[in-house]
Formats: structure tokens, sequence, C-alpha cells
């Protein structure tokens, strides 16, 4: 039991980084701390699901190499290669990520020009100060 | 993979992950999140994914971190927490 828990303790790390991003968007009050949150939690995923697509054994990078010329339709190992499944996924999460912060961060400076500050208790407090 | 270089990366990103959410100076903050861009950047190198890998190089730890410091020169640099 404790060999299998030590021996995959990377998904460890991952729930950990997960969790780290997790509390600074729930638990941080400034809104850049909470986009830093979201950042984090998002690239806590993408290794979980690129770390799937490693093997033990010597596999490598799926570039196909090693192919035998002039024999017409050969088998591949398949046991040689690292699956690429996740990697292209996660090739489009990053792009994705990257296209929410910008946003987000639109809308903090716009935040900012109306309310002067990006502590989320002070907006909440003039909100509720202004009626607004 | 290695699983030295492994843990050693791991421990640096979880590092850097609680360093940016704990320092005051947000310019600060952004900086980190670049560094720890570039350590998960080595990470997944590591594990064979290197399309992966400078994807997040360039767009990740360059334009995300390029973005975050112009958001917060138009802003407040100090945080309170």
């Amino acid at each position: 039991m404790l060999d299998y828990v030590i021996g995959k303790y990377n998904f460890w790390i991952y729930v950990v980084l997960m969790m780290i991003g997790l509390y600074a968007m729930m638990g941080k009050k400034n809104l850049v701390k909470k986009l830093i949150g979201m950042n984090i939690f998002q690239s806590a995923i993408i290794l979980f699901y690129i770390s799937t697509g490693v093997k033990k054994g010597g596999a490598t990078v799926p570039i196909l190499m090693g192919h035998a010329q002039g024999h017409g339709h050969q088998a591949i190992d398949v046991a040689g290669y690292l699956n690429p499944l996740p990697h292209v996924l996660m090739l489009t999460a990053i792009v994705v990520s990257i296209a929410t912060t910008g946003v987000a961060l639109a809308i903090l400076i716009l935040i900012y020009r109306r309310y002067n500050t990006l502590e989320e208790d002070e907006i909440l407090k003039i909100r509720k100060d202004t009626g607004v | 993979m290695i699983w030295q270089l492994d843990l050693i990366f791991c421990i640096f990103v979880i590092i850097c992950a609680i360093a940016a959410i704990t320092i005051k100076d947000l310019l600060a903050a952004v900086i980190i999140l670049g560094a720890y861009s570039f350590f998960m950047c080595l990470l997944w190198t590591e594990m064979g994914a290197v399309d992966v890998a400078f994807t997040e190089a360039s767009v990740g730890a360059g334009v995300g971190t390029v973005l975050f410091i112009a958001a917060v020169s138009k802003t407040k640099r100090r945080s309170k927490d």
C-alpha cells in the first residue's frame, strides 16, 4: 500500500498544486491573485493529463523513426512511443487558458477604472454604500 | 522519464506556486508565475511532451506574462494579501 502511494507520488503533487490554485481563487481577496490561482489550477490539470501519456520502459517522443524502406505496409511498435492523444488535447487547453486570462485581465482593468481598487472586499463595500 | 529530475521539477513548481500567491507585490508575483510556467515547461519536456512544452514556453510564459504585466501596470501594484 505504502509502495503504491509512493510510486504514484506525482499524482499527489498534482493534487497539492490544484489545491493551491483553488485556495488562491477562494481565499485571496485581490482579483489578480485570484487570476494567478486560476492559472495554477489550469496548469495543474494540464500536467495531470500530460502525465497520463507517459510510458515506462524507454518509450520516446512520438515521432516515427526506424521505419524500414520499401516493405510496404508495416506494423509500428506502439509500445516504443508515448501516447500523443493527451498532448494534442492539452495543446488546445493551453491556448484556451491564455485566451481566458486575456479576457479576465481586460475585465479587471475595467473594474479598476470603475471602482479604483482591485480588492474584493473594498469593491463590495463601495457597491453596498452607493447602492449600485 | 528520470524520476529524480521529475521530483526536483515538481518541488520547484510547488515552491513557485506558493510564492506566487503569497507575495504582496503583484509585479513580483507575476514574474514568479512566469518562472512557474517555465518550470512546468521543463517538466513537460522531461515527460516527452515537447510540443506542449514549447507552446507553454511561448504562449503561457511569454504572452501570459506580458499580458499580466500590462494589466498590473495599468492598475495597482500593491495587494493587501
